[in-house]
């Protein structure tokens, strides 16, 4: 099979020395990250951002693919163990496990989760290395409407699909747009919003929105709000677990999977869905039904295996199409910006190297996760303790170096406090993030794959739909937009009936 | 749909005003979308565009599109806030919602952070990143004299040296690494 002798020749590079250490920094990283509040893994790749001035590219998506897993475990032990989860994709871990951790089976629901996340990393993982390639091939004929059609999918998935208002969405991916067109033209080097000004006349670097509206932004948020007195997490052991755990846990593992996966791949919000999903899902297969609510270990078990497919999911949209569907991937997308490689269908071609050592090197950091994380559950857990006003000034000190490291001008100082406090702003105003994020990653490769589209049709705008990709995916977002009034239109029925 | 908010009540006492305003904070940021929306279309529309354009779609085509966009949103927007709805200010887990926005510390963190723009070309990386770091854990509440700053010296010579002298990122100096 070729994808057999790719993954291996991927091993080849991910097993290299200095790339083991890349993988072995990311997933401890990762899970430090993960463990952390008030630190998610997309903030977490953008403070990174700025290693991709110096760091070659299969070390640096290593890195920060070894970064989502790894935060993908660390968030579950906060959940556990404090019941505060260090990110949203670990809010269902905290409704078993930290009853577990309260009634003395902490260790259990350690156990249990750190498995999940393997089992669900592992399967998820070789679903992308047999589905990947049958997508890139599929998508390989793919030109300028099409790829133009997907960052539409992208901007209305992402302002519809996810948060509470439409509007605000809308609003935020606006922010971002605006963002994206500051500069010169790409086509024809006519300045945009630049006002005469030479430093804005180059763009405002994907890097500074990103570290300001991701961590200058979250820092000045939580800066407002400090809770004055952090909760205490429960003491815990090594993490084991027993054979009646096992017995009860290992279909868990397995069903995970199964939901999580399409969930990643598709824009809907990463891993809080499938989390939830399969969290009802083992609720109603459980043959323990009374220990629900009291710490069910199936509950623990399930949802996090789903967190951890859900995290290969998403690769293959970003690798395949160079569709983010997380905030994560919209990170990583910038990176890949920077090193002017363009994720798509082409990459596989292109950038064998670099797509299968990532691949390989998944695995690789999800061994390395279970080797570490069993026995360093209880270390990772003294990190909870550390001083909220370091963490949050050290926020603001990284910021900072990754800014000014973007091109040594004080101005991308100012830009990067202006934007975060555009950040602080939203957040006060429920506007959310991501949307203003993809907004500028996508914004003007989308303006320059439309124009292009438009100049081969001489200016038709049946140009645009002049496929059957193209067609198919406006398709799925007339679906989505519509998906609000039909869900009311069958609402009305069934209440009528 | 581009009304401007009206007032609730014709003569509203202060306080009554005051507090719908508190209430209303949101307009805000539908003025702020209006004046951004005007400020892309403006950019947009005084374009000259000499350039021979390539392709029927010209470099003011989008702009225009989206400052139309930020105008319409705005607008919507107001009329959601108008009628009760409101922005869901964001959770966290370090983020007590309950009590008013400090903010002593935002304004604090603000102005440690443009200062240590200020003094990083003129007094070298090391001691300007030292100084945001005390900063920013200073008005974030820590007092410890004796640990504050002896951390933040620490993390920000190591961060100098890995990415100055490792990753090759160059920052700057200042005078302090010149007589090192």
């Amino acid at each position: 099979m070729d994808a057999l002798n790719s993954l291996m020749d991927g091993f080849g590079t991910a097993l290299t020395p200095i790339n083991l250490l890349w993988a072995a920094i990311g997933v401890l990283l990762g899970t430090a990250i993960g463990v952390l509040p008030g630190i998610g893994p997309a903030m977490a790749v953008a403070l990174l951002l700025p290693v991709t001035y110096g760091l070659n590219p299969i070390g640096a998506f290593i890195m920060f693919a070894g970064i989502y897993y790894g935060a993908m475990f660390g968030g579950s032990t906060t959940s556990i163990l404090l019941n505060t989860p260090g990110e949203s994709a670990a809010v269902v871990a905290a409704m078993e496990g930290n009853p577990m951790a309260k009634s003395g089976r902490g260790a259990q629901a350690l156990a249990a989760a750190a498995i999940g996340h393997f089992a669900g990393g592992l399967i998820g993982t070789i679903l992308l290395v047999m589905l990947a390639p049958t997508v890139a091939e599929l998508a390989v004929d793919i030109g300028a409407p099409d790829y133009f059609a997907i960052m539409v999918l992208a901007f209305i998935a992402v302002t519809s699909v996810l948060g509470s208002s439409r509007i605000r969405g809308l609003a935020s991916l606006l922010i971002g747009l605006t963002i994206g067109l500051v500069g010169l033209d790409q086509m024809t080097g006519q300045q945009r919003l630049t006002f005469g000004s030479l430093q804005l006349a180059d763009g405002i670097d994907v890097v500074i929105v990103a570290v300001g509206l991701f961590a200058i932004g979250e820092a000045l948020w939580v800066a407002a709000h400090l809770r004055r007195s952090p909760g205490e997490p429960i003491p815990v052991g090594l993490p084991w677990l027993g054979k009646a755990d096992v017995r009860r846990s290992w279909k868990s593992w397995l069903r995970g999977p199964v939901i999580g996966f399409p969930f990643g791949a598709i824009p809907a919000g990463g891993a809080e869905i499938p989390t939830f999903l399969s969290y009802v899902t083992e609720k109603r297969l459980s043959k323990h039904k009374d220990d629900w609510g009291k710490g069910a270990i199936e509950g623990v078990a399930g949802p996090e295996s789903a967190a951890s497919a859900s995290a290969a999911g998403t690769l293959v949209s970003m690798l395949t199409l160079g569709l983010p569907t997380t905030a994560v991937a919209a990170v990583m997308l910038a990176a890949f910006q920077q090193y002017g490689i363009q994720p798509g269908p082409l990459l596989f071609e292109r950038e064998p190297d670099l797509v299968w050592g990532l691949i390989a090197s998944l695995f690789v950091g999800m061994v390395l996760l279970l080797a570490l994380n069993l026995p360093l559950a209880p270390v990772w857990a003294k990190l909870l303790r550390i001083p909220r006003p370091y963490l949050y000034a050290g926020i603001m000190f990284f910021a900072a170096v990754g800014a000014y490291a973007v091109g040594g001008e004080v101005i991308d100082l100012v830009i990067l406090l202006i934007i975060g406090l555009i950040g602080f702003g939203m957040r006060r105003y429920g506007l959310p993030v991501l949307p203003a994020v993809i907004g500028v990653i996508l914004g003007p490769n989308a303006e320059q794959q439309l124009r292009r589209a438009l100049q081969i049709s001489d200016g038709s705008v049946s140009g645009l739909v002049n496929t059957p990709f193209s067609v198919t995916v406006y398709a799925v977002i007339v679906l989505l937009l519509a998906w609000p009034l039909i869900k009311k239109l069958v609402m009305r029925r069934r209440a009528e009936a | 749909m581009t009304t401007p908010p009206t007032e609730a009540s014709p003569t509203p006492p202060t306080d009554e005003r005051r507090s719908w305003l508190r209430d209303h904070s949101e307009l805000g940021v539908c003025v702020l979308l209006l004046a951004l929306g005007a400020l892309v279309l403006g950019d947009a529309l005084t374009m000259d565009v000499e350039i021979t354009q390539r392709g029927p779609v010209g470099p003011k085509t989008v702009p225009i599109v989206v400052g139309i966009g930020l105008l319409v949103i705005a607008a919507l927007l107001a009329v959601d806030v108008l009628r009760g709805g409101r922005g869901e200010a964001e959770g966290g887990e370090d983020v007590d919602l309950s009590e008013p926005a400090d903010w002593r510390t935002v304004l604090l963190l603000a102005g440690v952070f443009l200062g240590a723009a200020v003094l990083i070309e003129p007094a070298g990386f090391p001691v300007a990143g030292a100084l945001l770091f005390w900063g920013a854990a200073f008005a974030l509440g820590s007092r410890r004299f004796d640990r504050d700053p002896l951390i933040a010296a620490v993390l920000s010579l190591f961060t100098y040296v890995i990415f100055n002298n490792l990753l090759g990122v160059p920052l700057p100096g200042g005078p302090l690494m010149g007589v090192l």
